[in-house]
């Protein structure tokens, strides 16, 4: 009998989970895996060329931009998540959710649209010249935005709202306590900011400034067009101009040991805070502002979401109607590209959202046994690498395994005498969206994780005292729990990937359109105001989720 | 009636610094059907450990747990919490924030029929004098009602043995009291097998039959409440 | 007490099944839609024959699009296209036996070449590109065709009183901090360089890109019309860019921006000092080596080559076209007369891999 029950220990509900989570962390590996197999395809000589001439600069302006942007995003991030829930004053709840507007505009439409904005002969200089009287901007220019401030600055603007939104939930569910024994303590609200929130959301911080700077290493459009010769770009650079694969992919895995080497740093963050096993789970009573307060704050609030959000956004506007005297309506193409958008960005939340709480289940606190436990963790990390991964990289790695896939549906059709004509998952949206999941499970399993933190392990264990197996606890108890970190994680996502280009224009299929891909197929000819439209669109389109985001948010707490 | 506990010469390891360390080493104990019995001891006995184990949160290296003369937890066996019919008290009362009172109390009787169900409920809310909170949330409640709807939703269920983590830890002293007696009480009507773990003595002479005395993962005495009280004073009363 | 009178459980130990209640199903169904979704109609076509042409390209749809469309009306052929950025090759090569791809059209020599190399064309025999396209611009194994010529040029402010220009006195010290240009490492830009290797050898252009970028008024980045805008915008005085760009912003709505940009400056056709040729890319074709439709493959190639695709080329792409006898678009003939370069560009592409480490070495993009 015992023996018996030995050899079903593997669908041992505990078990199954770290299974499965085993599977997608093979699923995430397998591009990597071909890549480090390229890779080894390059010669030695082809090494040298780039560790003397361009790597170390590369690197060098990688590590500036992250630090850069690192810090704008904790002080935007921070300061506007304790501005929303410290203090009351009219408009808050406004504030609140307008914060996180910049999220819709991806980095390369924000260095797009300050490009042209900022232009000597675009329309804020145009109006220092006025102001000035000079007629020509021969005469008086501003300094270029060009450079590694100008691209810090921006993707921090946009940026920010991966700290807000983890640090803001994090003051609001476990500062009440301690925010209240600082003030009454006679602490000055300084003080309370800086020596007992802030400390205090550093878990919340650190997952999000993660993020954020993945984030930037991702992007390869800002950075192109703001001159930053960032890793990703010399990634790209190697593989377009000289055809070389083998030193791309040779980049590309000196970038994913600065990722493993940011994402070790961060979960070793987090599991240094205590997590609190507060149960009441009441949001802060903030403190109402009078007088020239409530103006301060408004004027502090507004002013990441001008910069991140309303400038660009207005610009556009500015530039469709600009644009709609000339064009006859939208073009069906629009039209497609956009369902085309909406459609494979839900499918690939839903999966990938579903494979983030599997993933971070499995890696979940509650010892069961010692060995299991580390498995969850590793497999959770590697699960995660996937959003290091650059784009385009990322599509390259996976050519290789879809078609492996590919060959092993054929043979397994031929084996039922079925001959294969086309290639079934190469060039399907399935491909596609496995690029999509791939990177996004990062997301994801984040934000389950951080939930899953806040939920004691006595939870479980008193459901499974009650009768319930770990899969039925985590649907009856975890999951309903887990509402506010699951909608979270599935808007992010949805806007990811709705966002997403590199790999979109490498792996869909044929004439398939997505809004990010129309526009850059418009931008690339250097006129960036006729994508102007297919711009607006996806900062629309990526506003719904913003808000429905806030909105849950609100709820929940 | 059922419930007998019988815990046999269990050792519990876990791994420090590459080397294993024995929270838990020979313990061996048992209670007879109805029988409640307290683990005494300061924190990093052990004492804990073998209320998971119990539970079966905690693999055992050697020795056995058995429930009833069936085998729940061996070296080589384990068979999981959600199996085993034990019911548990924690230490934070761990009650679903999401769910009310009463569908916290009737988490472990899915199987039964919605009527029966609710039968089932009200009667354990009256039996822990919760009637009229039944809507109520948990963070609603104070701490000593917040562990009466723990105790009423454990023993729903109907488990074999009920173990309770430190169960008056969170509350103030007159709380504590007040409650200490009126758990031995219940616990008495429903017959129920119980096993406790605590640091306090005078919670532990006042609840219990037999008390044991833990310390570096051994039980160091096994017995009734009068005994204890010799073997105290006899070791100086600490 | 009621307390044990029931049996609430047998003792079971077995694995409870999930239970098939109504959030379970919901739950399934929304599992069974999506993947239903992920692998649905937009699975990749057929590589078995049509009646289509399957194009995959580098070139931005906008720009072929006229010339496909007129296809389609004389032919009844169905034209499909995939816009790749990069790793067309790549693309191909994975897809091996089963891609579906039957034209292949990028722009420059290198990336050409770069398709021949990997082996994923195969040679078309047709009298009629042989007969419209000069020798020297198709390959002599006739693997890649080329289908326009594309000069790259100087860009000056109208200011400027620049009448003529020579591509080595870019690095000139007189025109310190006036000089825009994209990235260094941009495909356009990389072959002029590998030009100027041919032309000039490996250590004067070496000098000569170092002369270059202390002249940079700006980074090395942005596209090509960007140089147009960024004189207009007093950042610069000249440029380098490809000339049917401008020749796009000359014709351009009166009053609106692109049109302020081509009114800024003046397009002057620089020479190498040693043949005092202007240097000129081309765009071209190669038919894809498991190509499913071939015969209309060979009917489109050879589309590209009549008189009125040839003429598309000319007036909406102000590109200059393959074949002789076919006009040039007003704007660009106003540029002068093109005296193309006589280094033949599969010489010049030869020194493409050393003209991107040339980049790199003297930092031009950073």
């Amino acid at each position: 009998m015992v023996n018996v029950l030995k050899h079903f220990a593997i669908f041992e509900s505990g078990k199954r989970y770290t299974f499965a989570a085993f599977v997608v962390a093979v699923l995430v590996c397998a591009p990597l895996l071909s890549l480090m197999f390229e890779a080894v395809q390059g010669s030695i000589g082809h090494w040298g060329h780039l560790l003397t001439y361009v790597l170390p600069h590369a690197l060098w302006n990688t590590i500036l931009l992250l630090l850069g942007v690192g810090f704008v995003v904790t002080f935007l991030g921070t300061g506007a998540a304790w501005l929303v829930t410290a203090y009351d004053y009219p408009g808050r709840r406004f504030l609140t959710w307008a914060l996180l507007l910049p999220l819709a505009v991806p980095t390369y439409i924000i260095a797009f649209t300050y490009l042209d904005i900022l232009h000597p002969i675009g329309p804020i200089q145009g109006l220092i010249r006025d102001v000035l009287g000079y007629s020509s901007p021969r005469e008086f220019r501003l300094p270029d935005i060009r450079g590694l401030w100008g691209a810090i600055l921006l993707m921090g603007v946009v940026l920010y709202p991966y700290v807000y939104l983890t640090t803001r939930f994090m003051f609001l569910t476990q500062a009440a306590s301690v925010v209240e024994a600082a003030r009454v303590l006679g602490e000055t609200p300084r003080g309370v900011f800086l020596r007992v929130a802030l400390p205090l959301a550093r878990p919340a911080i650190v997952v999000g400034v993660t993020l954020a700077l993945l984030e930037t290493l991702n992007d390869v459009g800002a950075a192109e067009f703001l001159g930053v010769k960032t890793l990703t770009l010399a990634i790209y650079t190697t593989w377009v101009t000289r055809s070389d694969l083998a030193g791309a992919a040779q980049i590309a895995l000196s970038m994913l040991f600065i990722i493993v080497f940011l994402l070790h740093f961060e979960k070793r963050a987090r599991q240094r805070q205590r997590y609190s096993l507060v149960q009441r789970m009441r949001p802060m009573t903030p403190t109402v502002l009078k007088g020239r307060h409530i103006a301060l704050a408004w004027v502090l609030g507004v002013i990441p979401i001008a910069f991140g959000f309303l400038l660009p956004a207005g610009y556009l506007v500015v530039q469709v109607f600009k644009r709609m005297g000339q064009q006859t309506g939208f073009s069906t193409s629009l039209i497609q590209a956009s369902f085309n958008t909406l459609t494979i960005a839900s499918v690939a939340t839903v999966l990938t959202v579903t494979l983030g709480l599997i993933v971070a289940w499995a890696a979940r606190r509650v010892r069961d046994s010692a060995n299991e436990q580390s498995l969850g963790k590793l497999f959770s990390r590697l699960a995660s690498l996937g959003y290091a991964v650059p784009g385009t990289v990322l599509a390259i790695g996976l050519l290789g395994p879809l078609l492996l896939i590919d060959q092993g549906i054929e043979w397994v059709l031929g084996l039922a005498q079925y001959k294969v004509t086309t290639l079934i998952v190469l060039g399907s949206t399935a491909g596609l969206l496995m690029a999509y999941v791939i990177r996004f499970l990062a997301i994801a399993n984040g934000s389950i994780e951080a939930g899953l933190a806040r939920i004691p392990p006595s939870i479980e264990q008193a459901s499974r005292l009650l009768g319930e197996s770990s899969s039925r606890t985590l649907w009856r108890v975890h999951i309903p729990l887990l509402k506010p970190a699951m909608i979270s994680a599935a808007l992010l996502v949805f806007v990811d990937t709705m966002k997403e280009l590199p790999a979109t224009l490498m792996l869909r299929p044929i004439n398939f359109e997505t809004l990010a891909t129309l526009l850059y197929g418009e931008a690339s000819r250097g006129m960036y105001e006729e994508g102007a439209v297919a711009a607006l669109m996806i900062v629309l389109l990526g506003l719904l989720p913003v808000i429905l985001l806030a909105r849950a948010q609100q709820r929940s707490v | 009636m059922s419930g007998k506990l019988e815990v046999n010469d269990i050792r519990v390891s876990y791994p420090l610094k590459s080397q294993l360390k024995a929270a838990v080493n020979g313990v061996s104990f048992s209670l007879e059907s109805g029988q409640i019995g307290c683990l005494l001891g300061a924190s990093g006995s052990g004492k804990t450990t073998v209320l998971r184990s119990i539970a079966g949160f905690e693999p055992i290296e050697q020795g056995t747990i058995t429930i009833d003369g069936e085998l729940m937890t061996s070296a080589n066996q384990r068979i999981p919490p959600e199996d085993r019919h034990v019911g548990m008290m924690f230490q934070d009362y761990a009650l679903f924030p999401h769910l009310d009172v009463k569908s916290n109390v009737g988490f472990g009787l899915r199987r039964l029929k919605p009527q029966t169900r609710e039968e089932r409920v009200d009667l354990l809310l009256e039996l822990v004098g919760l009637s009229d909170l039944s809507g109520r949330y948990p963070h609603e409640l104070s701490g000593g009602q917040q562990q009466r709807v723990a105790l009423a939703r454990s023993l729903a269920p109907d488990p074999d043995i009920l173990l309770l983590d430190e169960p008056f830890s969170n509350l103030d002293l007159d709380t504590r009291e007040h409650l200490a007696s009126e758990l031995r009480e219940i616990l008495k009507q429903t017959q129920h097998t119980a096993l406790m773990v605590t640091h306090n003595h005078d919670e532990a002479f006042a609840m219990a039959d037999y008390v044991g005395f833990m310390a570096d993962g051994k039980l160091v005495h096994w017995g009734t409440v009068k005994t204890m009280r010799q073997f105290a004073k006899k070791s100086g009363a600490q | 007490m009621k307390f044990h009178s029931q049996h609430l459980y047998s003792k079971e130990h077995f694995k409870t099944k999930y239970l098939a209640s109504k959030k379970a199903f919901l739950v399934g169904a929304l599992y069974a839609s999506t993947l239903f979704l992920a692998f649905a109609p937009t699975a990749s076509f057929a590589a078995t024959p049509t009646n289509e042409v399957n194009l995959y390209t580098t070139r931005e749809p906008k720009l072929i699009a006229p010339m496909l469309e007129l296809f389609t009306a004389n032919s009844s052929i169905k034209v499909n296209t995939v816009f790749v950025k990069d790793g067309l090759i790549e693309r191909v090569k994975t897809e091996g036996t089963k891609s579906g791809a039957d034209v292949l059209m990028t722009v420059d020599i290198g990336n050409l070449l770069d398709l021949v190399e990997a082996q994923v064309v195969q040679p078309v025999n047709s009298k009629i590109l042989n007969e419209a396209i000069p020798a020297y611009l198709r390959s002599s194994n006739n693997d890649w065709f080329a289908l326009s010529l594309r000069d790259r040029v100087l860009y000056a402010n109208v200011g400027s009183g620049i009448q003529s220009f020579e591509y080595e006195s870019l690095s000139d010290p007189k025109f310190k901090g006036q000089v825009c240009i994209r990235s260094g490492q941009h495909p356009y830009n990389i072959a002029l360089i590998a030009a100027m290797i041919a032309h000039n050898g490996e250590a004067a252009t070496e000098t000569w890109l170092r002369g270059v970028k202390s002249n940079l008024a700006r980074k090395a980045t942005g596209g090509d019309r960007n140089v147009a805008r960024d004189i207009l915008g007093g950042i610069c005085n000249i440029g380098i860019a490809n000339a049917y760009y401008a020749g796009q912003m000359k014709s351009a709505l009166a009053g609106s921006e692109q049109r302020a940009w081509g009114d800024a400056i003046k397009v002057i056709q620089p020479t190498f000092k040693k043949t005092g040729g202007t240097f000129v890319n081309i765009s071209g074709v190669a038919l894809a080596k498991s190509s499913p439709n071939r015969e209309n493959a060979v009917k489109l190639m050879e589309f590209l080559m009549s008189d009125a695709a040839q003429a598309l080329y000319a007036d909406t792409n102000f590109e200059y076209p393959v074949k002789a006898g076919v006009k040039v678009n007003a704007v660009i003939e106003s540029f002068g007369i093109l005296k193309p370069d006589t280094m033949p560009l599969t010489e010049v592409a030869k020194y493409r891999k050393r003209a991107s480490e040339l980049v790199d070495q003297v930092g031009f993009d950073q």
